[in-house]
């Protein structure tokens, strides 16, 4: 067993494992307060809701083409300033000791010893101008470098007939995306934005940049990478967010 | 005295169910609006249906099954049947023109409900038109990747937001205008449940 699950023992994952239960605690108890006069709030009607969401989750998988690209543009289409965005206040920007830091790697990966910064900064970088659209609605397109997932995952030995890839972040943001989509040419750990090292407020030091996917599925600040079979779900998806979440 | 069918079956199932999905469709895309408004305005919560974002978009696309595999049904009977060419055509600006004129100074007749006049083909034809804009448009945003030839079609995914709202307005529009001449023509109303109207 000690190969694939050990991916329990981690602490960035027993952290994550504690506040997932904290937070079923938490959801289950606005549920017993609720008085069930809005029609989205009753259990039998969130059920269902839920149901159609996995059932929409099955559907862009199938609907997800390993081959198609998403748009690129030219840098002149450049949002200017690029928005900030994330659960808490552009003043809350975690910042990340850059000199301390180390990428966390676990469970089905073979070669599971942290990355420094500047190994991280050693691996042949691409770049990409691609538009973010953000859940909300609104886009907007930037310039991201970095190195390509896909040779990340080979580089490190993952197993990429696994399901799912988690990501446990330093701002306490936590998420995870499908194999396929994790090894899709434009998915990359970017290290930099607009050719400058990534800024806090973009998530210094590496943030995933995934331009199949709406905005939420691109976390920042990443502290460990993981690959399992089992379900880890995300900040925004355990609040109700589809999980796919593919554009 | 003659009884006759004017609304078939399929047509009064189809248009019932397309009453609760447009209604889903409509209330929970508003609240999505609210999210990030495309001008200076945005719905009352009152009038929205999620309470919040997320709950807005699992309305949004649950109800968009229910929304599309109705508007199939309907539509392939509608072309099948021959029902639109009977109801809907022939059609004309000229038509359209005349009755709409007559329309407003309250002189148009609906005394045989199993004929349209110009204006009622119009304003239904353009429904229909605006009900697949609507998802041609919303299939642009929801995959701009995936479908992004339909979505370059839309002007990229910012042209599809629009056109995703102006086709809610054409709706909402055209909606607000079929429940006001149902209300002024009454008898209009039990024959979308039964199907039959007597004509003297």
């Amino acid at each position: 067993m000690n190969g694939k699950f050990d991916i329990h023992r981690t602490p960035a994952l027993a952290n994550l494992e504690r506040r997932l239960f904290l937070k079923r605690g938490l959801s289950l108890g606005a549920l017993a307060m609720l008085t069930g006069c809005d029609i989205t709030d009753q259990e039998s009607v969130q059920r269902i809701l839920l149901n159609m969401s996995r059932w929409n989750d099955g559907v862009q998988q199938w609907l997800f083409n390993p081959n198609r690209l998403a748009p690129e543009f030219p840098e002149s289409r450049i949002t200017k300033p690029f928005p900030f965005n994330a659960y808490y206040g552009e003043d809350e920007v975690r910042e990340v000791d850059g000199a301390s830091y180390k990428l966390e790697l676990a469970g089905m990966i073979r070669d599971r010893k942290p990355w420094t910064l500047a190994e991280l900064y050693a691996l042949p970088q691409v770049s990409q101008v691609t538009r973010h659209i953000c859940v909300e609605g609104w886009s907007a397109i930037g310039k991201w470098n970095g190195v390509r997932f896909s040779d990340f995952l080979a580089r490190i030995g993952a197993d990429t007939t696994a399901k799912y890839v988690g990501f446990q972040c330093a701002d306490d943001y936590y998420g995870s995306i499908d194999m396929a989509t994790a090894l899709h040419p434009q998915t990359i750990l970017a290290l930099g934005y607009a050719d400058e090292t990534l800024p806090p407020k973009y998530g210094y030091p590496m943030k995933l940049r995934v331009p199949t996917k709406l905005g939420f599925k691109n976390p920042k600040h990443i502290a460990a990478i993981f690959v399992t079979n089992e379900y880890p779900g995300g900040y925004w998806e355990d609040k109700g967010y589809n999980w796919f979440s593919g554009s | 005295m003659q009884t006759i069918l004017i609304h078939p079956l399929v047509v009064r199932i189809t248009h019932w169910i397309n009453v609760l999905a447009v209604l889903i469709m409509i209330t929970s895309g508003w609240q999505i609006y609210n999210a990030s408004p495309l001008f200076p305005f945005d719905f009352p919560s009152s009038i929205t249906l999620g309470g919040w974002l997320a709950g807005a978009l699992q309305w949004h696309f649950a109800g968009m099954w229910l929304f599309v595999l109705n508007g199939l049904v309907y539509l392939v009977y509608g072309i099948a049947s021959g029902h639109f060419r009977r109801k809907l055509l022939p059609i004309s600006p000229r038509a359209v023109l005349h009755d709409v004129g007559e329309a407003l100074r309250g002189r148009l007749a609906h005394e045989d409900l199993s004929v349209y006049n110009a204006a009622q083909r119009a304003a239904y034809l353009a429904l229909i038109i605006a009900l697949v804009v609507m998802v041609a448009s919303g299939l642009a945003i929801w995959k701009p990747v995936q479908f992004q030839s339909l979505a370059a079609l839309m002007g990229d995914y910012e042209g599809a937001r629009y056109i995703h709202f102006f086709a809610m307005a054409a709706i909402a529009g055209i909606v607000l205008v079929h429940v006001a001449m149902v209300m002024l023509v009454p008898r209009t109303f039990p024959t979308m449940f039964t199907g039959r109207f007597r004509r003297a």
